[in-house]
This record gives structure tokens, sequence and C-alpha cells, in this order.
């Protein structure tokens, strides 16, 4: 990586009242980079985001933007700019004087300002409703002035507080691809807030994902879904089939394991795991045949369907093995017969490559 | 005190009630409107006669208090009249209170400016109005004796003391469940005792705070009872006046501390009751 | 809400007795003070109806239009003072961690209980000469005094019976009302449009002037109402703490009424405090009226 353009060094948010927010995070983000913070809701992430700006003080630890620390330089002389989850247009402000009030503020000229309006105003293709009050626009429209005004002040770091949270479904898939697009244009680090993961994992570079106050991974989409580091992340992230097992030796390659409802299998691994491990495996890798699957070196078992969702072009199904054991299993309807071939209370077998589960040994 | 004053952890940008001047200024002003006040309270128990040294404590000023007797029948005259002030007003003003929380009708907004007309019109305009009227009708005038003397005073508080209860009551009724009634329609009763057993119950607390505040406020007029008021009905307020005028001493600071002693429990009675109580919502 | 017409009976028998009480009560006792306004005086308290307008035709001699002038501006001065004080204190309440607000708020409103007339008796006990006021004055002078060889010894100060002490006695009264329909419209302020602000690059002044101030406007409006209609009219408060250079109109109504018995005049005066309360509410109306295509 680059030159970080924020760097956060332990830093903590504890409330009065003893509640710890944010619990001693450190980690840098480069220049340029989409980075999300993904949680769920308590986790400390809009608090984290909220003291990247400086709109809530830390209790402990140092946050760097563009090199220098933040400690005492108060919200209106950062170098960030946020995008609030409720927008926060000014409602006795037109679209225009919204866009320009950061500008007006910190003195800078006035042709200058009609000049960069007008350019962000372009950006976010608004310059027809300029002279709207916000109270005549749709939460679609409020947002793209929140995010023109944040843009217009050119800002190291934009911010963004859950920023499709309010928008409808719809809406929602459309501001992601442009939310993306814009980052491409203007060139400025992104730090997003979101619960939703499918959010993290279409738009940002990096995510990292938080819970309880404390960052869990930080990784690409891609090193997050496919080699989660633990249970929190491997469960928040997708779905998963976590299966306890026992571990009862270990090679320099692989571990043999003692697997709830599978008995005894071996697993590659290339670290040492302690006594007890858990198996997680994503449900779009597990297959489902009628007759016992032949070939060596599979993970298999034998259990009951006891739930066919249909969904199209994917069907999830419910099996039930030994030792009430439930997988859970994506089929590609990819012909025709596809989904239509695995029926509730039917005798299955469910196998997978032992390459496609990752032991998590926390 | 010192704790709150000086806190440790860095103050956030929006955290105004941590900033030391507002703190100052809060305090400030909670010592001016209430200092003056304390030494009222604190000086009817002082056994000098002038308000200004303190020199023991004694309730002998309470004592001179009750054996004055035009301070004992004044502060007499200003419980009944509050008490039926109360009594009227929060039946007049529960009553409107529902019409306008339950009906559409033409002419509403109208109505309500009607209704609250007693609210804004400027108290001494109201109070020489009907200081004239009463006295072009003959009531204050005639030699009607105790206790019926207290009548135009009683009526005049009636008149600015009901649109306040209505507005209480009509704010506790927006909070009510309107399926509450069609249920108890639903399961068999009538008009009359879906409004006994349902509405009533649920308006109660608007109406105890209703009260109340009738209450207080009737207790509180000075400057409408001033103008209503004749030489035989005189209020506690009016006859604290004429004995301001003429100088300032302990046995009122005593009857005047009894006087805040009682609303500032009604008060606080009216605000608990006031409280939103999430049981009732239904 | 069900139409009128649904259950008649019931409609008319909730609104009968309030509209009969208010009527009788309030409107005609205020159309025979409207009527004696155009009267003359014939005895004591006897009027003659002769529809002069000579009544209103005093109201605008100068000696009358000075205590009018006069009543404006106290009760301006003291509006501003209840305003500047009181938004201050409308912040600190609502940002204060939630134990704190119902108490706060208590504290503030409680005085607003306690009887008019025995505040403004407290007040005057402790303004007078010999008064805490004084004396605390005193104690300082006497100490700074002592400290420069003791030359001028304290002569206690005149605080009551002027406009000074009439301003200190009205803000005293009328603070609470101030207060609340602020704290009422800075609590429903959502916060994050002061954090845009901020976050924009705006100074705490720039914020409160531009973001601010516009956003809670409908309170300040209330609160100036609801303070600057009763100190217009106030009465009791000049009457006690003024003394006989600071009166205000209501001191000159009064004085009609009960001691000159100049009643077609006073009720004159009386309909022009009326009519200036109709003129500031008229105002306010067209205020929200023209501001409506805002949502606050």
């Amino acid at each position: 990586m680059s030159e970080p353009i924020v760097s956060i060094r332990n830093v903590s948010k504890k409330f009065p009242g003893g509640v710890v927010a944010v619990d001693q995070v450190s980690f840098d983000i480069g220049q340029n980079e989409f980075f999300a913070l993904l949680g769920p809701s308590g986790c400390g992430k809009t608090t984290l985001l909220r003291m990247i700006s400086g709109l809530e003080p830390m209790s402990g630890g140092q946050i760097l933007i563009g090199g220098e620390d933040m400690a005492n330089t108060p919200p209106n002389k950062r170098p960030t700019n946020m995008v609030f989850q409720s927008y926060a247009v000014f409602p006795h402000m037109t679209v225009e004087q919204n866009v320009a009030y950061g500008l007006k503020v910190t003195g800078v000229a006035a042709d200058e300002t009609k000049r960069r309006v007008a350019e962000a105003l372009d950006m976010v293709k608004l310059t027809e409703l300029a002279a709207r009050k916000p109270d005549q626009m749709s939460g679609g429209q409020r947002q793209r002035v929140a995010l023109a005004r944040a843009l217009v002040k050119r800002p190291k770091v934009l911010l963004l507080d859950e920023p499709l949270s309010a928008l409808d479904a719809k809406l929602r898939e459309d501001m992601r691809l442009e939310l993306t697009r814009l980052q491409e244009t203007v060139g400025i680090t992104f730090i997003i807030v979101t619960h939703d993961q499918d959010e993290a994992l279409s738009m940002a570079s990096r995510i990292a994902v938080m819970e309880k106050g404390a960052v869990q991974q930080i990784a690409t989409p891609a090193e997050l879904y496919e080699h989660p580091v633990n249970r929190f992340v491997a469960d928040f992230i997708g779905k998963v089939n976590l299966i306890d097992a026992r571990v009862t030796s270990q090679s320099a390659t692989a571990v043999h394991c003692e697997a709830k409802g599978l008995g005894r299998i071996d697993l590659p691994a290339n670290k040492p795991c302690g006594a007890t491990v858990c198996i997680a495996t994503r449900p779009e890798k597990l297959k489902i045949t009628r007759q016992e699957p032949q070939e060596p070196g599979l993970v298999k078992v034998q259990g009951l369907v006891r739930d066919v969702a249909y969904y199209g072009d994917t069907s999830h199904v419910v099996v039930e093995a030994a030792d009430g054991l439930n997988l859970a299993i994506n089929m590609q309807n990819d012909s025709r017969g596809g989904g239509a071939g695995v029926a509730r209370g039917q005798k299955v077998w469910v196998h997978w490559l032992p390459a496609e589960s990752i032991i998590l040994t926390e | 005190m010192a704790a709150v004053l000086w806190n440790r952890t860095p103050q956030g940008p929006l955290e105004y009630s941590r900033r030391l001047w507002l703190k100052l200024l809060l305090f400030a002003t909670f010592f001016f409107l209430y200092s003056p006040i304390a030494v009222l309270i604190a000086f009817s128990f002082n056994t000098s006669k002038r308000n200004i040294t303190w020199q023991g404590f004694t309730l002998n000023n309470y004592v001179v208090a009750w054996n004055n007797p035009d301070l004992l029948d004044a502060f007499t005259n200003s419980l009944i009249i509050a008490f039926c002030s109360t009594l009227v007003s929060t039946l007049i003003g529960g009553m409107v209170g529902l019409q306008l929380w339950r009906f559409r009708f033409p002419g509403k907004t109208a109505y309500e400016a009607f209704m609250a007309l007693p609210i804004v019109i400027p108290e001494i305009s109201m109070g020489v109005a009907l200081m004239a009227f009463f006295i072009r009708i003959g009531w204050l005038t005639s030699d009607v004796g105790w206790p019926l003397n207290l009548g135009p005073i009683i009526v005049a508080h009636i008149a600015f003391s009901f649109p306040f209860v209505s507005i209480v009551v009509r704010s506790r009724m927006v909070g009510f469940n309107v399926q509450l009634e069609e249920a108890s329609r639903d399961l068999g009763a009538n008009q009359w005792q879906t409004f006994r057993y349902v509405l009533v119950p649920f308006m109660k607390p608007g109406l105890v705070a209703g009260a109340l505040l009738a209450f207080t406020l009737s207790l509180d007029d000075f400057v409408i009872t001033y103008f209503t008021s004749g030489p035989g009905s005189v209020t506690f307020p009016v006859k604290v006046y004429s004995l301001v005028r003429r100088g300032v001493t302990p046995d009122i600071n005593a009857a005047s501390t009894v006087l805040i002693a009682i609303t500032v429990i009604a008060t606080v009675l009216a605000m608990k009751l006031q409280a939103p109580t999430k049981a009732a919502k239904g | 809400m069900e139409s009128w017409r649904d259950n008649r009976f019931v409609f008319w028998l909730l609104s009968l007795p309030g509209t009969f009480w208010i009527s009788l009560f309030f409107i005609v006792p205020l159309s025979v003070l409207w009527i004696y306004s155009f009267g003359e005086k014939t005895g004591i308290t006897d009027v003659a109806i002769t529809w002069t307008g000579q009544n209103y035709g005093r109201v605008i001699e100068p000696v009358y239009l000075q205590i009018m002038w006069k009543s404006l501006w106290v009760s301006a001065v003291s509006t501003l003072i209840c305003l500047l004080l009181a938004y201050p204190i409308a912040f600190a309440i609502c940002f204060a961690p939630d134990r704190w607000k119902p108490i706060l708020l208590l504290i503030t409103i409680l005085p607003f209980w306690i009887n008019l007339l025995i505040r403004t008796y407290a007040l005057l006990a402790v303004f007078r000469t010999n008064g805490y006021v004084n004396k605390a004055i005193g104690w300082l002078w006497n100490g700074i005094d002592w400290l420069f060889g003791g030359q001028h010894p304290f002569q206690p100060l005149e605080l009551l019976y002027n406009n000074g002490s009439v301003i200190a006695g009205l803000v005293y009264v009328y603070l609470p009302f101030m207060v609340l329909p602020l704290y009422a419209t800075v609590e429903r302020l959502d916060k994050s449009y002061l954090e845009a602000s901020l976050d924009l690059g705006a100074s705490q002044l720039r914020t409160l002037l531009s973001v601010t101030v516009p956003l809670t406007m409908p309170g300040i409006v209330s609160g100036v109402i609801l303070v600057f209609i009763p100190s217009l009219g106030a009465f009791l408060t000049p009457a006690l703490l003024g003394g006989a250079n600071a009166i205000m109109i209501g001191n000159v109504i009064e004085t009609q009424f009960k001691s000159a018995n100049d009643w077609p005049f006073g009720a004159a005066l009386s309909f022009v405090l009326i009519y200036a309360t109709f003129g500031i509410l008229a105002l306010r109306w067209a205020i929200t009226a023209r501001s409506k295509g805002v949502e606050f």
C-alpha cells in the first residue's frame, strides 16, 4: 500500500456509563481506497467514522489524516467531509445554497464558489434542480445534494454514514453503481459505514469487519468471503455451514478430525490448530446427488431433504444428516430439470471437496 | 457540583451542556430565579421584624399570620374560589377538549381561536372588561353577603381557566387508540357504557392534570381578581398587594410560603400525571 | 375524527357549556367595554354612550403616546434579554444527559407556577435599598474601599423604581415562557444539521447564525410572542417595582378604572392594547405563512 491517508492508532471510545463502543482499534487506509466499515448495529462502526470526522471525541488513541495528527483539530478544520445517514440537507436553503455553504463559510471567493458548485451539481446530475428546496425533492435527490455538498469541498477523505439505508431497494442498487463511479472519477478516498454485507462486498475495495468495538478482519471482498479468519466473519458475510469438530491428529499438510455428523474426515491445513475447530463451508460449494458419489477424497454424508426453497436461478436446500447436523446447500438450477430434481423427504448424498472447507480456530 | 463542572473526558463539538460558560449561565439564571424566593421563605422563619438580618428561627410569623383575620379570610377566600373554579373549569374544559378532539365541523379553526381568546387577550383588558360588566349588571354593587360575593371572581376564573383545561385534555386524548372504542362497541357496549368504561379511564390523567392546572391558575391570579373583587371578597394575592404597598413584613412571608408550598405540590403532581405512561397507550 | 353530523346530540352537549360561558362571561364583557370606549363619563361609574371618538383621540396625546412608547421599548428590551438568556439555557437543557433533563426542565418551569405577586414581592425584598443586592454590592465596595484606605463608605443604591427594575422584574417573571417553546424546538431539531454545518467547515458561531437560528425560528417567534404580549400589558410588575416614574400602559388603564374613574378612556386604552395584541398575532401568522414552504 502507498502512503496511508488515514491512520487509526489504538483508538478507543468509552461512553459515560461505561459502554465501550470502540476498543483499541488500529488500521491504515490508503490513498484512493473505497473502504467499508461493516458490522452489525452497535458494533462501533459509526462511532469510529464520527471520530474520524471529529464529531465524536476519542477516549484514547490517535487519528492521523494525511500524516497529520487530528487530536486538536475540530471537525470544521479537518480535511474530511461527511454524508449523513439522514442526509442533513439544510431545509431552509436551496440546493445551490446547500452545496455552496461549505465554500462560503470557509471564505472561498464568490466566482470560484459559483464555478465549483456548478461543477459539483453537474457531477451528481442536479443542475436543473439547483433552485429547489429540499422538501420538494425525493430521498435519492436529497442524497445527491448531500454528496455534492461534501465533494465540492474536495476533502482528502469522504465519509459516508449508511448512505443507502434510507432509500428503497431499486434506488439503492442504482446508487451503489453511482457511488463507485463517483469514487473513480473524483479519486478521493471513500470510507463508508454499512451493516449491509452486499453493499460492502459490491462497492468496497477493502472491508473492515467490526464486532463489539473491535476489528475482526480487514481484507478485500473476495478474501473476506473465501478466507474468513473466524466464526463471526464467516457467519456475518454470506451464508455458511459451521460444523464443530474435534482434532484427533495433525500432520504438516492435513488435519484429521472427528466432525459432528460427518465422522472422521481429513482436511488440508498448514497451520497448527487447537483441540477443537470449526469447519466452515459455503452452501454453494456443496453438491447433492441421489447416488453415493464414488470419487475418492470427497467429504460426503447421507441425509434427508428437510426443506427446499426455489428462487428461480438457485434453490436453497436444507439436508438433515446424522447427529442432527443440518446442511444448507445452494443449487444452481443450470438445467431446466435442476431445481425440480430434489424434493422434501428424499434421501440424498451431500458431498464436497475438502479444499472448499476452511478450518476456523476461533 | 464540582464533579459536574470539571469533567476530564474530551468534549465533543455538540456537547454544549458540558461547556463551562453554559453551566455558569445556567447556574446564574437559576440563582436569579430562585434566590429571591429562597430569601422570602427563609425570612418567614426569622425572629427579626425587619426582613434583612437573620436573628433566629421561629414559627411565630406563621402564628401571627394565622391570627390576622384579614389575611386568614383572604386565604380562605382564595381556596374557596380555587376549589369552585377548578370543579366547573374541569367539567367544561373536559367537554370542550373532548369535542375538539372528537369532531370535525365547519368553522372549527375559528371556534378554536374563539376558545383560545381568554388565553391571548391581555389580562388587564379582560379584568377591566369583567369589572365594567359585573358593575353594569349589578353583581359587584349589590350586597349579597359572604360567600355569594365571591361569585363574580369564580365566574371570571372559570372563564380564563377552562380553555387551558380543554387544551390539556385534548392533547391527552390525541394518544387514544380509537380501536379501543371500536373494540368496546364490538363487545356489545352502548355509547354511554363505552364512554364510561373506556374513554373516561383514559381521560383521567388529563382531567386530573387539567384540574391541578386550573387550581394553580386560580390561586395565582392577581390581575383579573383585583378588578373583580369587592370590599368583602378580597383574595390572598389582592390582600398581599395592598399590604406590600405599605411595607414588607414577615407574616406576609409566612403566608406566601404556605401558598408557594401548595402550588409547588400541585404542580409537581400535575407534571407527574402528565408524563406519558406507556401502559395507558393501549 | 367523526363529523358533527354523525352524532349531533353529543356534539351539542359537549359544546354548549363552553360556548355559553365564553360568550356570556368573555365576549359580552368585552363588547360592553368596547361600547364604553365610545362613551362619555357622566358620573363615577356612569357612562353615556355617545359614540364619540374622543377617547381614542386622547390616546394619541403626547403624554400617553410617550407612555405607550415606553411600554413598547421596555417590553422589547425585556423580551430581548429573555431571548438571549433562554436560548443558551434551552440548548444546555437539550444537550444535557437524559437523567438531568427533566430535573433542569422542572427547575426552569417551577417559578412560573409560583404566584406572580409573591415572586414580584420577593424581588422587591431583594432589590430595595436595604435588600440583599445592595448588601452584597456594599460588602464588595467596602472591601475594595478598605484596600484603598477607606475613604468612600458605601451609599446604598436606589435599585428600585426605575425602568431598569421593571425590565429586571419582567425578565424574572416571564423567562420560563421563553425557555419552554425554545426548548421544544431545539429538542425536535435534527442535530445532524449542526454536525453537517461543522463538518462543512463552519465555525460554531457561523453554525449558530446560518443553521441553528433559522431552523429554530418557529420557537423563537413563539417565545417572543409569549413574553412580549404579557409584558406589554403588564400592570403588577411596573406598579410594584416601577414606582411613579416607570408607568406602563397597564398602570394607566388601572388608574382609569380604580381611581380616576374615567371608564371610557380606560376602555379605549384597553382596546388599543387588544388591537396591538391582534396586530402581533397577525404578524406572526404572516411570518409562518410566508415560510410555509420550509419543512422544519
